[in-house]
């Protein structure tokens, strides 16, 4: 490997692997956990509360084991793998890290999860589609997930996917229902639909870390799944009479750390805690 | 104190039970994978191995602390607890009396092999568990625990809970 790269040390690669999954898992959970009472009925508030509880819990697993990749790292290493504050302040002591730390106390420029994660929840349209795309994606990564050399993300692809199938089915049945409804609710799905397509190509682009793990048989190879993907919204798509969006420029960055305004404002909210009472527990 | 055996360790944890259906035991439910001991007396050394659910489930910190407990009041100094992720837990492992006890509460257990999914738009067939009557309605397939969904009997027209089928 390139002792210049962003990734000089042995096994950084799996770890901006690893923690690109936690942070996914954890921003879409953030934000499904933003409708807690505020669902349209009890029975969709505890369906999007359930589904939140099912990523961060998979966040949860993910952390733990990148903060065990993070812990074995040579010590002059670890000061190369973040830049937030908070975090090389723990790391500048010698103590090792944890699941917390790593959720709580980098900014969003170490956050490697996908732009369409963090759009916000604007309508039901908009969670909806947003949740239908992801799991979708989830459903086909995690089934190439679980054949990985890594047992530990093997192990967690093979708890992950149970979930995200009946994921999957939820919010393919209301892209159904709100596409296939009535005339404000087709706009809606339609419109939502339509401004979030540009955010689904990033899932399937592959960086350096991506060619990286693939090679090394811990990874999935993205393009590969796409057309799997792209059967599987077209065909819940069709049956919603919602028009696919025409091939478009796809917005992408997020997991080299560029993110949206809105990441912003997630973590304000999720780390203020932490930020303002460092250390506290509850 | 006699040699500790697995059997006994067992025993022990079937006082055990989960916090959000407390009518069954860990030992129904099938999330302890494995039992090891090492040394005798004072110095056992027990390692119980237990499967979360799902994922997120909010019952392993207490399930972890009872089993700790249910091993500590038998005077078990070392207790060690691991979270085992695969082979992933499946219902398939609740035990029949297990499925007895979850009727018997009121909940209706589950009723199919997971391996065996649906199709897209299919839907489950459940029995209501107090008239046994199969004219139920699904309500949500997501209840107050992540591993229940709601359902009403069209026949007795009372609400129930249904151990999804996962």
């Amino acid at each position: 490997m390139d002792p210049n790269s962003q990734f000089p040390i042995p096994n950084s690669r799996q770890l901006d692997y690893t923690l690109r999954l936690a942070d996914g898992a954890l921003i879409l959970g953030h934000r499904l956990g933003e409708w807690c009472g505020h669902g349209p009925i009890l029975e969709q508030d505890i369906a999007l509360t359930n589904t939140a509880l099912d990523h961060l819990g998979r966040a949860r697993s993910l952390y733990q084991y990148a903060a065990e990749q993070f812990n074995q790292m040579p010590a002059d290493a670890k000061k190369n793998v973040f830049t937030s504050v908070s975090i090389q302040n723990i790391i500048n002591t010698g103590a090792s890290l944890d699941e917390d730390d790593l959720a709580y106390l980098r900014d969003g420029w170490d956050f490697r999860n996908e732009l369409l994660l963090e759009q916000p929840n604007i309508d039901w349209a908009y969670t909806v589609a947003r949740a239908f795309f992801y799991d979708a994606f989830n459903y086909f990564f995690f089934s190439a997930l679980e054949k990985s050399k890594d047992e530990s993300l093997a192990a967690i692809a093979e708890k992950s996917l149970k979930e995200v199938t009946y994921h999957l089915r939820w919010s393919s049945e209301w892209v159904v229902r709100l596409g296939d409804g009535t005339d404000e609710s087709h706009a809606r799905m339609q419109q939502a639909v339509n401004e979030l397509w540009m955010y689904t190509g990033e899932l399937f682009a592959m960086n350096d870390t991506d060619t990286a793990m693939v090679s090394e048989g811990i990874g999935v190879d993205l393009p590969a799944i796409k057309p799997l993907w792209t059967a599987r919204i077209r065909a819940v798509l069709d049956e919603a009479t919602i028009n696919i969006p025409a091939e478009a420029w796809m917005q992408k960055g997020g997991r080299e750390g560029r993110h949206s305004e809105h990441l912003g404002y997630i973590l304000a909210e999720l780390q203020f805690m932490q930020r303002a009472y460092p250390g506290m527990e509850w | 104190m006699a040699a500790l055996d697995k059997e006994q360790v067992y025993e022990w944890l079937s006082s055990v039970t989960d916090p959000e259906v407390p009518a069954l035991t860990i030992l129904d439910l099938g999330i302890v994978r494995n039992v090891t001991i090492k040394g005798t007396g004072n110095e056992a050394e027990v390692t119980v191995s237990i499967t979360p659910t799902y994922s997120g489930c909010p019952a392993m910190d207490v399930i972890s602390i009872g089993v700790r407990m249910a091993l500590m009041s038998r005077s078990i100094r070392k207790v060690n607890i691991e979270l085992q992720l695969s082979p992933a837990w499946t219902t398939d492992w609740m035990t029949d009396e297990g499925k007895q006890k979850l009727k018997a509460y009121g909940i209706a257990p589950p009723h199919r092999k997971a391996f065996q999914p649906l199709g897209l738009f299919e839907e489950d067939n459940v029995t209501c568990p107090r008239c046994g009557s199969e004219e139920t309605e699904l309500v949500s397939q997501f209840g107050p625990t992540s591993c229940k969904a709601l359902y009403k009997c069209l026949s007795c027209k009372e609400p129930f809970e249904h151990f999804k089928c996962h």
